[in-house]
């Protein structure tokens, strides 16, 4: 059975001239471990917000568990995607652990009584409990993520969905997040859409679909996708930092070498560069 | 950096910890009020009573109620020194020019200083012993009678309390923007005042533009957990109001009574 169903999307920023989405189609299965994988603009975030209704579509249809997404229906869709963002400080509502985990229920209207419980399991869940009263001053961001992921068991939705949730973390904290992801999507069932950079977290998906400029490029299981090696850094996983970094520069009309520099080669040429001016 | 907070809130298990933050607001805002009608020494003593008695109570080092003080001591001598020299009455010990000291003069001026300090106390008491959060639910409890009158309410306690909660976020955020400025050669807290003032720009100019990224991050985050307003939301943190609070505002009260007693002796 198909959980979400996007048929004929078309859509762009209001602000832009192209479009991002034209005539897009995709099917993601109950139950299915999804990753998007892209290069940065490749439109992943963009995807997911039509899905969760952030975003509305000019045209097309996005069918979410047999609700049909409306401006009426948004409310009711959103209720069955809980999302996890990027920057763990930034999707921290509540002024302490618990008051996080509560702020979606609050705003469901659960009942007090409920609301205690389903915090309370929904914490011990992901090992957060004994923090319940630590503000977010106090957290690392993969306890931050954590609580986030605690805010969304809580509401019992059937689809999570992560936009990079784990690119600002710790190697540590990325393992503890992706354990509790793998749990839910295998002992409970629930759909997971992550779009990553990271590899190690797309290879724990099912299947793995890579977009470019709004188009999906390559539909396969991530075996798949991985064989083709040197061709990742093009389809949208991380290049390393410094390849990056020499790609901005160049932009800006610098000239670098052409060699491939490890992080400190890079900081050894930028203030040999630097001290030359 | 991380210590200079709203509230300087320090926990505790207290009778006056554990009351309702409802109660406290109030009895704050009371005590401030009841202030104004001591006029004689018998009085000043009463509230003086009343307010070391709720600081015994709080068990809070004594200590931060000086300090509390500290940062007002060139205001409160101020207004002291013009109630000194300005009023008249009674024996007059010394003039010159439009100033004179009498014998009323320094009377009020005991007086003033007297009310300064136990407003100080008694607010210091509140903020040290109700963490800013529960003053933001106090608020919004309180205010609810202007719902009414369509004061958006909710609104206002939830923009109350996620400022709160950014407070820190932010005072994180502004020491690193300040170091990193500093590794390009920037000098805070040196110079004139116009370089100075010159050098909280470069600091200004990134906190803003990621507070509003922030804002904007949240705003989405806030709605794809639910949020559509403050109508029907159903609350997770609840106060109970107890036995310590009615035994507490009976205390204020009966201070009250007295007062007024006293003041016609």
């Amino acid at each position: 059975m198909d959980i979400v169903e996007i048929k004929n999307l078309t859509f762009k920023y209001p602000q832009q001239e192209v479009q991002n989405f034209n005539n897009f189609n995709l099917k993601i299965k109950k139950g299915e471990w999804l990753a998007i994988i892209g290069h940065n603009g490749s439109g992943k975030s963009t995807l997911v917000r039509l899905i969760d209704g952030l975003l509305a579509p000019e045209s097309g249809e996005i069918t979410v568990s047999g609700i049909k997404l409306t401006p009426e229906s948004v409310w009711d869709v959103r209720s069955k995607i809980g999302m996890v963002f990027q920057n763990p400080d930034n999707q921290f509502v509540g002024a302490n652990v618990e008051d996080d985990v509560a702020f979606g229920l609050e705003n469901a209207a659960i009942p007090r009584k409920e609301m205690l419980i389903r915090v309370r399991q929904a914490l011990e869940r992901v090992k957060m409990w004994e923090f319940a009263d630590h503000e977010p001053v106090r957290l690392s961001g993969g306890q931050k993520q954590r609580v986030a992921l605690a805010g969304i068991i809580a509401l019992k939705p059937e689809i999570i969905i992560l936009d990079e949730a784990t690119s600002m973390l710790d190697p540590e904290g990325r393992q503890a997040v992706l354990e509790i992801i793998r749990e839910l999507n295998q002992v409970e069932h629930l759909t997971v859409i992550s779009i990553t950079h990271d590899i190690d977290e797309a290879s724990n998906a099912q299947r793995v679909v890579v977009l470019d400029d709004g188009k999906i490029v390559q539909d396969d299981i991530p075996a798949k996708i991985f064989s083709h090696g040197a061709s990742l850094v093009k389809i949208g996983l991380e290049p390393p930092f410094s390849e990056k970094l020499k790609e901005e520069l160049v932009k800006q009309g610098i000239e670098v070498p052409d060699e491939y520099l490890t992080k400190e080669g890079m900081v050894d040429w930028l203030w040999q560069l630097f001290s030359k001016q | 950096m991380g210590k200079v907070l709203l509230g300087r809130y320090v926990p505790g298990d207290s009778i006056v910890h554990r009351m309702d933050p409802r109660a406290k607001l109030i009895l704050s805002f009371f005590f401030i009020v009841i202030i104004f009608l001591a006029n004689n020494w018998q009085s000043y003593a009463l509230l003086f009573a009343l307010t070391i008695g709720s600081i015994l109570a709080a068990k809070v080092n004594f200590a931060f109620f000086i300090k509390g003080v500290r940062p007002l001591i060139w205001l409160i001598l101020f207004t002291v020194l013009l109630q000194i020299f300005f009023s008249s009455g009674g024996t007059v010990f010394w003039r010159w020019g439009p100033f004179n000291l009498s014998y009323y003069g320094l009377i009020n001026g005991a007086y003033v200083f007297c009310r300064f300090v136990l407003i100080i106390f008694m607010s210091t008491l509140l903020t040290l012993t109700t963490a800013p959060l529960e003053i933001a639910d106090a608020l919004e409890k309180l205010m609810m009678p202007l719902k009414k009158i369509k004061v958006p309410v909710y609104e206002i306690s939830l923009m109350l309390s996620i400022a709160l909660r950014f407070v820190p976020t932010l005072m994180d955020e502004t020491a690193k923007i300040m170091n990193a400025q500093r590794s390009r050669g920037v000098n805070f807290g040196e110079g004139s005042i116009m370089q100075q003032i010159k050098a909280v720009v470069p600091l200004l100019v990134p906190l803003f533009v990621s507070s509003f990224n922030r804002a904007e991050d949240l705003a989405t985050a806030m709605e794809a957990r639910g949020y559509r307003g403050g109508e029907g939301r159903t609350k997770y943190r609840v106060h109970y109001w107890q036995t310590g609070d009615t035994v507490g505002c009976a205390v204020f009260v009966a201070v009250l009574i007295i007062l007024l007693f006293l003041r016609h002796w």
